[in-house]
């Protein structure tokens, strides 16, 4: 199922939070060779874990982690605005409607429906907080694998070379991609909204208040 | 008052009684019972303008609600607009503090956004009404974007005065913004634009909407008028 936990809410899920940040480390330190760090516990970390992101994870029937994403809003500080600005031909991408995507990541061995799940989650991030474009930093070796998602980058810009080369790309979902992502997640969009509620609700509280005050 | 206008006025606002005016305009735009927008500076000083009563205010400051009330505590650490409908009303304290709020005519519906500034700088904006769920739904579907942007548009102002900027920066666009915008200002599709710049559509996409944050407007066609208007482009 997916779960959509902020940062500071992560403690409640210790299994999930751990096995995400070392498939982290799994993903882009061994697997891809960035050049990021890991601390002793085998877990990949950056500056932005600590500006309490929103964290969009789907997690497998045994409570791991079966892969993720990292939100933050760009009129904040993000990653392509602090370190890539110069492959958005110097446009500070900059709106309450773009949010940066980041650390896309897939838990190795994740099934196939895992990565259509996180297209999903992002479908409905943008869907229920009313946003129109999603920027991100990525690798160009995972091109092929977003493409088998049906969730093809917009390439703005490219630097470097080989394990070096990086992306900045934008996303969308567009309404016609909706049915089929939900085909190959296996649920419907209810159940989707339903984990989605399940995340950010404090359930039907307030109604039964209004009822009670009314 | 059409929403360009009010959001014009917004942006020529040089006190805090502006954006008190500016509220009561967007309150009674949207016909709705309240607009409300408070913000924390970077040192921690609170200030607010809004439409609530001051009998709601007084009362609010009296009894402390700060210290518990669950917009602010559902808000404090997120930055997704959140229905009040999402919070906690669990507690018995909350539960009397929201009867109460209705009893001052705060609403039983509310949406608010929340937003981080720099450097600790933290607002929330919002919107409350009296109404049913279905009709504050379809409210909120309609109106969330750009309540969005005003909301984003008003901590602008916050943090201008804040650094007690005396004149109204003029936004500086960068050359593909420059160019993209002139594009649609001589009247070219986006597809055309998109193929003078030798970029795809959604990335134009994508650098209009940098530069309609920028000039604080509304929409694109809003955006090129403030550009031109502005002297930001010629055309």
């Amino acid at each position: 199922m997916l779960r959509y936990i902020y940062g500071n809410d992560l403690h409640q899920f210790p299994l999930l939070r751990d096995t995400m940040f070392r498939d982290r480390a799994d993903q882009f330190k061994t697997r891809l060779g960035w050049e990021v760090c890991v601390n002793e516990a085998g877990e990949e970390r950056d500056e932005y874990d600590a500006m309490n992101p929103l964290y969009v994870i789907w997690q497998n029937s045994d409570g791991a982690h079966g892969g993720s994403m990292r939100f933050l809003p760009t009129v904040g500080q993000t990653m392509v605005n602090d370190h890539f600005g110069h492959l958005t031909d110097g446009v500070r991408i900059e709106s309450p409607l773009i949010w940066e995507c980041t650390r896309f990541c897939l838990a190795p061995g994740a099934e196939r429906r895992v990565s259509a799940g996180l297209v999903l989650g992002a479908g409905e991030v943008m869907a229920n907080f009313h946003l129109e474009h999603f920027v991100g930093v990525f690798d160009p070796r995972m091109e092929r694998i977003y493409r088998l998602m049906g969730l093809e980058p917009d390439v703005i810009g490219t630097a470097g070379e080989g394990r070096e080369k990086i992306g900045v790309g934008l996303w969308e979902m567009r309404a016609e991609a909706w049915p089929r992502t939900l085909e190959r997640v296996g649920v419907s969009r209810e159940t989707s909204l339903g984990w989605f509620r399940q995340s950010f609700a404090a359930g039907e509280k307030l109604r039964s208040v209004q009822h009670a005050v009314a | 008052m059409t929403l360009e206008d009010i959001t014009e006025q917004l942006q020529r606002a040089r006190a805090l009684e502006d954006l008190q005016v500016i509220t009561e305009q967007l309150r009674d735009f949207y016909t709705i019972t309240h607009i409300v927008y408070h913000w924390v500076n970077s040192i921690g000083e609170r200030f607010g303008a809004g439409t609530y009563s001051t009998d709601w205010v007084d009362r609010y400051l009296e009894k402390d609600y700060l210290r518990m009330d669950p917009v602010i505590f559902g808000c404090l650490q997120r930055f997704n607009p959140v229905d009040w409908k999402q919070l906690d009303w669990s507690t018995k304290p909350a539960r009397a503090f929201l009867k109460e709020a209705i009893e001052f005519g705060v609403g039983n519906q509310g949406y608010t956004i929340p937003i981080r500034g720099p450097n600790g700088q933290f607002a929330l904006f919002t919107a409350s009404h009296h109404s049913s769920d279905l009709e504050w739904e379809a409210f909120i579907q309609a109106n969330a974007r750009d309540l969005m942007i005003i909301a984003h548009e008003f901590n602008k102002k916050a943090l201008e005065f804040e650094n007690k900027t005396e004149t109204m920066p003029v936004p500086t666009l960068s050359p593909r913004e420059l160019m993209a915008m002139t594009f649609l200002a001589k009247g070219f599709s986006r597809a055309q634009a998109a193929d003078e710049l030798q970029i795809s559509e959604h990335t134009l996409r994508v650098y209009i909407e940098a530069a309609r944050h920028k000039l604080g407007a509304l929409n694109t066609t809003h955006a090129v008028a403030r550009a031109l208007s502005s002297g930001v482009i010629v055309v």
